[in-house]
């Protein structure tokens, strides 16, 4: 292990570390915390200028039972509801990518893996002005549906990236020995490979669900208003209803930065097995 | 058609199905994602590429209400356009600051690759600001710089400074920005570099102390070359994100003080879709160039997966 194991210096050190910990934390998360201080605060702080002090009065359950009084439910339904289908679109596209690229040898493999690599790397901008056009083109513009195949198309190039490492991975053996009893290749994948991806899907759905609930351009590019506007572009107009009101704004910032965060909390293990298994062994 | 049974059709129809199962399957499998990556990001691509040459306001087709204009956008792009060259600056400063992600990641993750109680909590709250949308990071970084009431200028006032409205400043903003961009960058390196630190082999380190290597030259010896995976992943993810830099821009500066924060990115975004009118071509062919700077590292990073699969197959 390196650094060396703090168990093996002296007392002096241990206790050292121990108290530097919580310090170095909290210091990398003012930002954070200074904001969670603001979302407590009661308005007549920010009139007399206490943004620092203690404050005069805890407001916390106004301050965002306000926010939910306001268009935010509707904002944050809407990023569930684009959020979930991606996720479930997504996984379904790339399991039977991941399968085809990871299990099958033949010509153009190596080709259609790296057309899906390239493609998740490349810059939103090159597909903005024609993505938008076609949405328009289907009538899907300014809908959720629209935002959501968009997402599921693209999510499929990072989401095969690593299904397909994923199952090239596995026991071939065990494919091989499936088809020496005749199973259908359909079958093989349903009921030998499928039961055997449940990391890799536990993992991606974290993270896609993460990936999206967080994207802020192609909410502004492809839908508008309250009905279909997921919450990272909901927040912007939040903020100009409430401008300058600080304490309001604080709240509704963190609600809506909070479900990834949970699901990041609960399913902490998946996150960082997907975040790394695709990449660092 | 021949060589098949000629008694019924349905059982001839599946034995060929049957005989060519294992070259067909793949095909049906792709079949969905081919479809749709190619409608929403192949076909777009090329398409981009076309819009470019065309001066057009995005309404009607492109053939009857765009006017061809051949390399004229890329020619006003390159020679013109100075608000064209300050994105491309800010985007270059984008790309060599935050790589600073990357050794500060990697500090952090040596900080924390103990295992002391309490260490897994400490590990994800720091990997905390990855998980939060740039929105709200964005949000919480032009709170912080508020030359009002912002921490940041609480505290250098308390020690004795002048306040500074950073994101007022054109040649401060820019970096302010960045710095914010840095704070969930940094998060993501140390989670890669934690991971890579787990998997380090324990017994070279041991050989190397006994050979009396220990902290900076084991770190840069036995240690980095080992962490190498971990370097690439973090170094392609880290430059792709500094390109794609958006969402802190448009929430932080929306391009300004004085169109001095924009990127390539931010500019392509104003150029098509903003009050200023719709140039949809001129757009497009900054978008391309934005595109072709990006290529370098995309076929980079596919030159390696390229080298990896031939030395895994042999």
């Amino acid at each position: 292990m390196f650094p060396k194991p703090i168990e093996k210096s002296s007392r002096a050190w241990q206790l050292g570390y121990q108290a530097l910990l919580p310090l170095a934390m909290l210091l990398w998360l003012t930002p954070l915390l200074a904001v969670a201080l603001f979302s407590i605060r009661p308005d007549a702080d920010f009139i007399t200028g206490n943004y620092w002090g203690w404050p005069s009065s805890f407001e916390m359950i106004k301050n965002y039972s306000m926010v939910f009084t306001s268009a935010m439910p509707r904002y944050i339904l809407n990023s569930f509801l684009i959020t979930i289908p991606t996720v479930i679109g997504a996984l379904m596209l790339s399991c039977m990518t991941g399968f085809a690229l990871g299990v099958y040898k033949f010509r153009g493999n190596l080709l259609i893996f790296f057309m899906f690599i390239a493609g998740n790397f490349v810059p939103f901008q090159i597909l903005m002005v024609p993505v938008r056009d076609l949405t328009l083109d289907m009538g899907l513009y300014n809908t959720k549906t629209g935002l959501v195949l968009f997402h599921i198309a693209f999510q499929t190039g990072f989401c095969t990236l690593f299904m397909r490492n994923f199952i090239k991975a596995l026991p071939f053996e065990l494919i091989e020995a499936a088809r020496v009893e005749g199973i259908a290749e359909w079958r093989i994948f349903w009921y030998v490979v499928l039961p055997l991806m449940k990391p890799a899907i536990a993992a991606l759905s974290v993270l896609i669900f993460t990936f999206i609930w967080n994207d802020y351009f192609w909410a502004i590019v492809l839908t508008q208003g309250e009905n279909s506007q997921p919450v990272t572009a909901g927040i912007t107009s939040f903020n100009a209803q409430y401008r300058a009101m600080y304490h309001l704004m604080s709240a509704g910032s963190i609600i809506a930065a909070l479900p990834p965060v949970l699901m990041f909390f609960l399913m902490q293990k998946h996150f960082i097995a997907g975040l790394t298994l695709g990449a660092v062994k | 058609m021949a060589t098949t049974s000629p008694r019924n059709k349905a059982p001839a129809k599946q034995s060929w199905y049957k005989r060519n199962e294992i070259a067909i399957t793949p095909w049906l499998f792709l079949m969905p994602a081919i479809l749709m990556f190619t409608l929403y990001v192949v076909f777009p691509i090329f398409q981009s590429f076309q819009i470019s040459l065309f001066k057009w306001d995005g309404l009607g087709s492109l053939n009857t209400h765009g006017k061809y204009v051949g390399l004229d956008n890329y020619e006003k792009l390159l020679t013109r356009d100075r608000s064209f060259n300050t994105s491309l600056w800010n985007n270059l400063k984008w790309l060599i600051f935050y790589l600073a992600a990357i050794p500060a990641g990697l500090c952090i993750a040596l900080f924390l690759n103990q295992t002391v109680r309490g260490i897994r909590l400490y590990k994800s709250l720091f990997f905390f600001p990855f998980v939060i949308s740039q929105i709200v990071v964005g949000l919480f970084f032009t709170w912080f710089y508020d030359p009002q009431y912002g921490l940041f200028n609480g505290i250098i006032g308390f020690i004795g400074f002048e306040p500074i409205n950073v994101l007022g400043d054109p040649n401060l903003a820019t970096y302010g920005i960045i710095a914010a961009g840095l704070w969930p960058q940094t998060a993501f390196c140390m989670i890669l570099y934690l991971t890579g630190l787990n998997s380090v082999d324990p017994e070279q380190i041991e050989a190397a102390r006994l050979d009396g290597a220990k902290g900076l030259k084991m770190l840069w010896f036995v240690i980095l070359p080992q962490l190498r995976p971990a370097t690439f992943i973090a170094f392609v993810v880290t430059v792709i994100g500094s390109l794609r830099s958006f969402d802190l821009i448009a929430i932080m500066t929306n391009g300004g003080p004085f169109g001095s924060t924009r990127v390539l990115s931010f500019y392509m975004f104003e150029k098509s879709l903003s009050e200023y009118g719709f140039k949809m071509g001129y757009g497009a062919a900054i978008a391309v160039i934005l595109f072709l700077i990006m290529m370098v590292f995309i076929g980079y990073f596919l030159w390696k997966t390229y080298q990896d699969e031939k030395t895994t197959n042999q």
